[in-house]
């Protein structure tokens, strides 16, 4: 949020990211989440809404990325050349795309090694009890091994794996992906809830823009590794281009109708 | 009858206290397969070079002295492995890594053999290798011994990967490292226990081993053993690389008293890798190979 708090929680500073040295993938992102705050990462497949979080968490290193240009600041601490672990350690959890639940564990195993970095025994116990609360449906499967849990429990779980980190900002990378409408209502309103009451910020990438601008206060929109339009969700609801590309909208509130789109093809405008 | 009854048990029970050694070579590959998904061509190499330090070691420092002293060198040696072998190798296709087990395999056996030279040492742990007479059957002291000490290994093994906050975050990385990762579970940190675990699995081979066939350099050859114990029990399971060793001791021995004699010899030594064959195409997986979960 450009000058919203002095210090925001996360301060991500023009980088740039490059894998295997010669593919550029990021050219000069920047954004910020406030304390507390949830902030939506909008854009399509391939406009680097992953690469982004992975340059945040650090996830890179193991696919051969790097950040070369730019900072990226926790809590007035730069971070960007810190490994994964530390990251974790500093309050920064991300639960990756496609669920990635340690099949062979139990879902309760899984959860404890959300607490792995933690040092702290006894409320361990406290999170683990209040992570079946929030997601009751994972209460009933503990011992079960999360391979054969379902999708929409295996995204609860990767979700509840990372509250056990006890995280000051979690970064959730399409957490929407290949579930129901309705469980992604219940995921999306577990993390409104996360966010309010466990005062977790969150950054948040979705394909799914509709849904993902009804939770966020603030939203980001990329494409092909830039950040090419920002702003209040409400104002970005609004926005004609918005609505045009990521909601499936022309007119206030309508419905697109597909006889005009030989006739009219809006022009993005940020690209001009 | 009864003779050749006796004869038999008096086989299977020999052959399946050699066959827990096997399970001892063939653990060290499964720790390190479950953890990084690495074929570890070295696992014989660290048994040599385990056993060499040891021989080395004994004359100065006496027994007790020396066990603590390998151990402590082959700990060393897995976190120096992660520095300077794995770390710069990490997100490489496997067959890279590898390749690089396979020339760590060689460089462990010139260093020991530079060290402590090239002459094949015996290696008395001070148990007598005469025989138990129990109910009729002769039973080899030192088969005992080493099928209690692989057994107590095993059993802390098995506690420990599930029991301790570390062992969770072992099977965790074992299951999705990148997952494993993304959660804080330290990835070099893993790998270099599971090493180090790997390497004291190595000692404990190297020493029942070494006493069996004296400390010398085709001790690193016993590794080609566990590879009809890893097909049979699942290159990824710790209770089926001791059933598995089990299943090849027993066999082989059996193969070698009975069908040897009828054929004129030879069975006894490609029992096992026939064996392996027959799982190979039946069950590709082994006993209790990872099963592959697919959900629909």
């Amino acid at each position: 949020m450009k000058g919203s708090s002095p210090t925001p929680l996360l301060k991500v500073n023009n980088i740039e990211v490059i894998y295997d040295h010669v593919i550029l993938v990021l050219k000069g992102v920047s954004l910020e989440v406030p304390e507390g705050g949830i902030v939506a990462l909008l854009g399509a497949n391939g406009a680097g809404k992953s690469t982004t979080l992975k340059a945040i968490s650090n996830l890179l290193r193991v696919e051969r990325g790097e950040v070369t240009k730019g900072t990226i600041e926790f809590a007035g601490e730069r971070i960007e050349r810190k490994d994964a672990a530390a990251v974790v350690q500093r309050g920064v959890v991300q639960v990756m795309e496609g669920r990635r639940v340690f099949e062979h564990l139990t879902v309760e195993e899984n959860l404890l090694t959300g607490a792995y970095s933690r040092r702290d025994g006894r409320s361990v116990k406290q999170d683990l009890d209040r992570v079946y609360s929030y997601f009751p449906k994972l209460a009933a499967r503990r011992s079960i091994k999360a391979g054969y849990v379902s999708g929409g429990e295996q995204q609860m779980l990767a979700i509840g794996r990372g509250f056990m980190a006890r995280p000051r900002l979690m970064l959730l990378d399409e957490p929407s992906m290949g579930l129901a409408p309705m469980l992604v209502r219940e995921i999306f309103d577990i993390v409104a809830r996360l966010n309010r009451e466990e005062k977790v910020a969150i950054l948040l990438a979705e394909q799914n823009a509709a849904g993902a601008l009804r939770l966020v206060q603030y939203g980001y929109v990329m494409e092909s590794g830039r950040v090419v339009l920002d702003g209040e969700a409400s104002k970005l609801r609004d926005n004609e281009d918005v609505k045009e590309f990521y909601l499936g909208l022309t007119g206030v509130g309508q419905r697109k109708s597909y006889r005009d789109v030989k006739h009219y093809r809006r022009r993005k405008r940020w690209l001009s | 009858m009864s003779g050749d009854l006796l004869f038999g048990v008096e086989l299977a029970v020999s052959g399946l206290l050699v066959g827990v050694m096997y399970s001892l070579v063939a653990l060290g590959f499964v720790l390190i397969f479950k953890s990084s998904g690495i074929f570890n061509f070295a696992q014989g190499a660290m048994t040599l070079f385990a056993a060499l330090a040891l021989v080395g070691f004994l004359p100065r420092l006496g027994m007790g002295v020396s066990i603590l002293a390998v151990l402590a060198v082959m700990v060393a040696l897995a976190f120096a492995v992660e520095r300077v072998v794995l770390r710069p190798l990490v997100a490489r296709p496997p067959l890279a890594l590898f390749m690089a087990t396979i020339g760590l395999g060689f460089f462990l056996e010139g260093l020991a053999q530079a060290i402590w030279g090239t002459q094949p040492k015996g290696l008395d742990i001070g148990i007598p290798d005469t025989p138990y007479v129990v109910g009729g059957l002769l039973l080899s002291r030192l088969d005992l011994a080493g099928a209690a000490a692989a057994g107590v290994l095993v059993l802390g093994l098995i506690v420990f990967f599930q029991k301790t906050t570390l062992g969770l975050g072992l099977r965790a990385v074992s299951d999705d490292h990148e997952a494993a990762l993304s959660v804080g579970i330290p990835l070099g940190r893993a790998w270099a226990v599971t090493w180090a675990i790997a390497g004291v699995v190595a000692v404990v081979a190297g020493v029942l081993w070494g006493s069996r066939l004296g400390v010398q350099f085709s001790l690193s050859l016993v590794a080609l053993k566990a590879l009809p114990v890893l097909i049979i029990g699942g290159i990824e399971s710790i209770p089926g690389a001791i059933l598995a060793g089990l299943i090849v001791g027993a066999a082989e021995r059996l193969a070698g008293g009975f069908i040897d004699p009828l054929v004129g010899g030879g069975v006894k030594d490609f029992s096992p890798y026939l064996l392996a064959m027959i799982f190979l195409i039946f069950r590709p997986y082994g006993l209790f190979g990872r099963e592959i979960i697919e959900r629909v």
